[in-house]
């Protein structure tokens, strides 16, 4: 640690790395429901090479929360309640209907667009995170860019073909593009202690963030046809506050279905 | 330039007994090469078999990859089933260019799949209800994978034993990860235990079944044995089984475990391991579609595949342009 926190900024800050913990965590497993089930074999070596690296990132960060005295990470991961989380909504939403082993109509348009505007973000809060006055957080993020740097690639190269391709396409993309803008301020947000994150340097403001990630969709946006959208919005509640749905307690429910059953055993 | 202008005016005998004497040299064919036809047909079964049935072995597994019991399984188990996926892809891709001068592709493939005519592995129709599946399947599954597959490595035609070389190096990785799965049960509870003999209770006949039968009077048919003719491949179904028996069953013992037979012992005099043998006629049933999770699996493939057409598509649209 560089310097000696204060009892409110050492808060602070563990809210933060849940935040960026959860994010990737939850969003990993919506990918790996995935499996075997992507549009193509090709892109399901992808798409688990990229969850795969998520639950990687979660991992990281929730060694971190272990050294700032969480309790140990598999803990973290497998035995928090939904309401400890610290995740934005709209990564935890279900791909589709049914679930990853019976009847699943999962839904690649809005797989597409999550994961195309999440890596933006996430590549955006990285840049940020590189500077980080927590050492370790700015150790972990420019860890994490060199991985991100693909996925993000490989999003965009998704997002690029669907939109301009067949009318049905469009027509698919541009309703996902409604349905992640009606949460994705839910991802921008870092919640009620962004204050405090701020002026400790954990992470820049997140008002200049969310400044960024508009410009750079806005950009997507003219170079694509899709209308503007104005400003995101927070629809389905503020997972930052511990706010969630139940697929969020449905999906823990599978994380945690073995681990649970015996907490205190190696597996 | 010469020579292939002569080797295109030979007849079909002459051509057959020039490709005898090359793989008989120890030669590797490659894609473009001159090959019988049985050859071509042959390798396209066995490679397309083997590719679909690395894509729909990752389904078993799936099932266990959000529940795995730590962030370090987690991961792991994620790393193997995406190795998995990739052998499909790199083995496709080998059966693609065989398929090419009969105008079939992947379509072919995977639309073979859906109707049953294409089979896969005997284990991938089976439940795998807890996580001491997922280690079993990655332990002696992957082992038996491994010991199949390792016997081919020197297979005459070049493109598989390429791929091969590099999915067996892959596979050792898996069997580690499953023994390490294994290990971490056998050496825990009470419970953790009853759920690893549980698990090899279950698998054990879909083992000794993974090999094929011993010989053609079970099957009717000869594949095996005209494989090995053109040195596709090397050694019998029997004997790979026998050396799984040779390298897994003291494994087994060692770990406490109780092998669901009796009767198996190593009889010095033959040198061989004398086994309870399984009911080929159930072998059968089970690779034609009809074991206990053989339509849910093909049913899984088959909603992903209708649920994203339009997606194929909207990426076909895009190539034309």
């Amino acid at each position: 640690m560089n310097k000696a926190m204060n009892e409110q900024e050492q808060s602070a800050l563990i809210e933060l790395i849940y935040q960026l913990g959860d994010d990737d965590f939850i969003l990993a497993y919506r990918g790996s429901e995935w499996l075997g089930l992507a549009p193509h074999i090709e892109e399901d070596v992808a798409f688990s090479s990229i969850s795969q690296d998520m639950m990687g990132h979660a991992t990281m960060y929730y060694h971190l929360l272990e050294e700032l005295g969480e309790g140990d990470a598999d803990g973290l991961a497998h035995l928090r309640k939904p309401g400890a989380f610290r995740n934005a909504i709209l990564l935890e939403k279900v791909n589709g209907s049914g679930t990853y082993l019976e009847k699943p109509d999962y839904d690649w348009a809005f797989t597409v667009v999550r994961n195309y505007f999440y890596a933006v973000h996430k590549q955006i809060r990285l840049e940020s995170l590189r500077l980080s006055t927590y050492e370790p957080l700015g150790d972990a993020a420019r860890k994490i860019m060199t991985e991100q740097y693909y996925h993000l690639m490989h999003w965009e190269l998704w997002f690029k073909q669907l939109v301009t391709s067949t009318d049905v396409a469009k027509k698919r993309m541009l309703s996902a593009v409604g349905k992640v803008w009606k949460d994705f301020g839910g991802v921008l947000t870092l919640g009620p202690s962004y204050s405090e994150m701020v002026k400790a340097g954990f992470i820049e403001d997140e008002n200049l963030l969310k400044k960024r990630w508009l410009n750079r969709i806005d950009r997507i946006f003219e170079e694509t046809g899709v209308p503007p959208q104005g400003e995101p919005l927070i629809e389905s509640g503020n997972g930052r506050k511990g706010e969630h749905t139940q697929d969020l307690a449905d999906a823990l429910a599978t994380l945690s279905e073995v681990y649970a059953t015996n907490p205190a055993s190696g597996w | 330039m010469q020579a292939g202008l002569r080797f295109e005016q030979l007849t079909n005998e002459e051509k057959h007994q020039h490709f005898m004497e090359r793989i008989n040299r120890g030669e590797k064919i490659e894609a473009d090469d001159w090959m019988p036809d049985d050859y071509r047909t042959s390798l396209i079964r066995l490679i397309s078999m083997h590719g679909i049935s690395e894509i729909m072995g990752a389904l078993p597994e799936k099932e266990w990859v959000p529940k795995a019991p730590s962030l370090h399984r987690k991961l792991a188990i994620m790393a193997k089933v995406q190795d998995e996926m990739g052998h499909g892809q790199l083995l496709l891709r080998v059966a693609e260019d065989l398929m090419a001068p009969l105008g079939n592709t992947r379509e072919d493939i995977m639309q073979d799949l859906f109707s049953g005519k294409l089979k896969f592995h005997n284990v991938f129709h089976m439940e795998a209800p807890t996580w001491g599946d997922a280690g079993m399947i990655a332990w002696l599954v992957d082992g038996a994978a491994i010991i199949s597959q390792s016997m081919m490595l020197d297979s005459s035609y070049g493109p598989y034993a390429r791929a091969l070389k590099r999915i067996c190096a892959e596979e050792v990785f898996h069997a580690q990860h499953g023994e390490s799965i294994i290990l971490a049960l056998a050496e825990g509870t009470p419970e953790q235990r009853e759920l690893l003999q549980d698990a090899l209770n279950r698998w054990w006949t879909s083992l000794i079944m993974f090999f094929g039968p011993k010989s053609a009077k079970e099957t009717g048919n000869s594949n095996a044995d005209r494989n090995i003719m053109y040195k596709i491949r090397t050694k019998t179904n029997e004997e790979l089984r026998q050396e799984f028996f040779t390298k897994y069953i003291p494994r087994i013992w060692a770990l406490g475990l109780t092998i669901p037979d009796e009767t198996i012992h190593f009889d010095e005099e033959t040198q061989l391991w004398i086994y309870q043998d399984v009911d080929w006629s159930e072998f059968k049933q089970i690779v034609s579609g009809n074991g206990p999770r053989s339509q849910d699996r093909l049913d899984l493939r088959r909603r992903s595949y209708d649920n994203n057409g339009w997606v194929r598509e909207a990426l076909a649209a895009q190539k034309a342009i």
